[in-house]
């Protein structure tokens, strides 16, 4: 073998092995990725089948229709109706998720308008103003709060501010959705925050500059220009802020006071369709038109954070086009 | 070449020296005068003790090689450099006579007086309509929308601009070309109707034809505005400038009226850089 039909020789063996090796490596990762999406949904398939009876059997039907989940009933007496009532567990079960979705409502809604403008004003605050040694110190710590497990949370939303709470806003009732919402938003904001925080953080230098020479002020340059051309991502972090409060289960179940009742008085104790699935499943009997309920619960979240993760996801979409210039 | 002829016979650059350029307008009073500022960036010293009269409705160049310290000079001019972390300044900037680095000068109120292109077009992704009325809007400088249209009209046509654009205003601004861009982003800059407009390189990202629309639309703006334009071209300056300051290491080594620097430059470091020798 000449010297030159060596070196090929070497070249081409080196590049076979290598390109075998890329081979591997790529269907590892295929692999990995196929098991993760199969998964989710044999996950999906799993709470489907359970949920279906709830829409199909006629031995479910027997003890609860669709209708009498979502439409008014006619429960109480006629001095005191009512008209939405979940008690599974009876002589005469009652399966209206009326007071469940309106409780996870409640508590969404005061964990969202809490978290949001703190979360977007801290963001804004460690970008804009804070200086470099404090907006490395402030991130990683919020972050931590990320950390924090939801159930010490909890545990900290029931027996610290829940008194806490009732004494300085003197609740009737010490359970709330307004401390389940309050505790919700911890748990809510570092990770609205992060997102919020890398969103402004990416907004060209260029544009607070040109702020800055036209005479605007800091504060200025941060609300009129920096927020809004940082919107896409911040609205990116709403939304999956939204879908973790709608989502979260241990806060709302310590700290909320799980009584279904169907009001929109925000002092008052509330059940979220989250709890209810983690309260009742471990007891109900299996097969039983009750559990097949609770699966139906669970679909229905299922749905509606995928419905919102979604709109949200074409909404950012939408809104970053349209500041690239895209679209009006 | 001839051995007889001598290089001084010959024009030191091969440019046309501005035939508009004003120098024989008196010059007594300038609008700004920069008095031994000396900028530094924690310990590198980025402009040292420059002394330079910057006079009314003219344009003067600022040219060196770079990291000479042109753009930090620039940017003192209206405290950018403030918003830069550990810049330190000393010495005066005098604006008609009055210190822009005095403690308690209003840099919000200075910035609206001195106006700034940065080299890079940067329009906000916004409206064509709301990045020329973003100056207006913030200072609360119009009382109606009506005021507001006529304003932003205003500024647009005097970049030359608003026959491009008046059909489309509300586009976003991210549309617009390199060129419109840049010449948006004067707009932008004169609708505040400031008194010096500072030009921090603003056709180096540009091609030759909207290059040209800049400079033209320069010898215009001059009638109304101090012009102080910092450039790596030396044609350009050449072209469009009243004076010329060179710097080199952050030291001012000549400042005179343009035709006599690129024509007949007092320092031999001058010649050396504008014939080319270095830089």
């Amino acid at each position: 073998m000449t010297i030159v039909e060596a070196a090929t020789f070497r070249i081409v063996g080196h590049s076979l092995r290598r390109q075998a090796m890329e081979l591997v490596v790529q269907a590892l990762i295929y692999l990995a990725a196929l098991v993760a999406i199969s998964l989710i949904l044999l996950i999906f398939v799993f709470v489907g089948r359970q949920a279906l009876p709830v829409l199909i059997s006629p031995a479910v039907h027997e003890e609860v229709t669709l209708g009498e989940l979502f439409l008014p009933q006619e429960y109480g007496t006629s001095e005191v109706p009512l008209r939405y009532v979940w008690q599974p567990v009876s002589v005469d079960p009652k399966y209206s998720l009326m007071p469940l979705f309106l409780g996870t409502l409640k508590v969404t809604l005061v964990a969202m308008l809490l978290a949001t403008p703190l979360a977007i004003l801290a963001a804004i605050y460690t970008t804009e103003f804070a200086p470099g040694w404090l907006r490395e110190t402030i991130k990683p710590v919020v972050e931590m709060l990320a950390g924090i497990p939801s159930v010490v949370l909890g545990f900290f939303a029931l027996i610290v501010l829940a008194t806490w709470m009732q004494e300085r806003f003197g609740f009737d009732y010490r359970l709330n959705a307004i401390t389940a919402g309050v505790a919700l938003a911890l748990a809510v904001l570092p990770i609205l925050y992060t997102v919020a925080e890398d969103a402004l953080g990416a907004v060209p230098r260029s544009y607070r500059q040109a702020a800055l020479a036209l005479g605007a002020s800091p504060w200025q340059t941060a609300w009129t220009v920096v927020l809004p051309s940082a919107l896409p991502g911040v609205f990116a972090g709403v939304v999956l802020g939204f879908g973790r409060a709608i989502g979260e289960t241990m806060i709302v179940l310590m700290a909320s006071g799980n009584a279904a009742i169907t009001s929109w008085e925000f002092a008052e104790p509330v059940r979220t369709l989250s709890a209810t699935i983690a309260a009742e499943l471990a007891e109900v009997v299996f097969g039983s038109p009750h559990y097949h309920v609770l699966f139906f619960i669970g679909l229905l979240l299922f749905a509606v954070t995928f419905v919102l993760n979604w709109t949200g996801a074409r909404l950012v979409d939408r809104l970053r086009r349209r500041l690239a210039g895209v679209e009006r | 070449m001839n051995s007889t002829t001598s290089t001084r016979d010959f024009p030191l650059l091969k440019v046309q020296v501005s035939d508009r350029a004003s120098v024989a307008a008196p010059v007594t009073d300038p609008k700004v005068t920069v008095e031994s500022l000396t900028v530094r960036y924690g310990r590198r010293v980025a402009v040292d003790a420059v002394t330079l009269p910057i006079y009314r409705n003219l344009i003067t160049a600022i040219i060196g090689p770079s990291g000479c310290g042109k753009s930090s000079l620039l940017r003192a001019l209206n405290r950018m450099n403030d918003t830069i972390a550990g810049v330190q300044t000393s010495g005066r900037v005098l604006l008609d006579g009055q210190d822009i680095y005095t403690p308690g000068c209003d840099v919000i109120a200075l910035r609206r007086r001195v106006g700034m292109v940065f080299q890079q077009p940067n329009p906000f992704p916004k409206s064509i309509y709301d990045n020329v009325a973003f100056g207006l809007r913030i200072n609360g400088l119009v009382h109606s929308k009506a005021e507001l249209d006529e304003r932003v009209e205003r500024a647009l046509r005097q970049a030359a601009l608003w026959d491009e654009v008046k059909d489309r205003l509300d586009r976003s601004a991210l549309q617009l070309s390199g060129g419109e861009q840049q010449r948006l982003c004067i707009a932008r800059a004169l609708a505040v109707e400031p008194e010096v407009l500072l030009m921090d390189e603003p056709a180096s990202a540009l091609d030759p034809i909207s290059t040209a629309k800049i400079e033209e639309l320069m010898f215009t703006l001059k009638q109304h505005y101090t012009i102080v334009i910092v450039t790596h071209n030396m044609q350009q300056a050449a072209r469009v400038s009243d004076f010329t300051a060179f710097l080199l290491s952050g030291a001012l080594v000549e400042f005179n009226p343009t035709p006599q620097l690129f024509t007949n430059p007092a320092d031999p470091r001058t010649e050396a850089y504008i014939t080319g020798r270095f830089g």
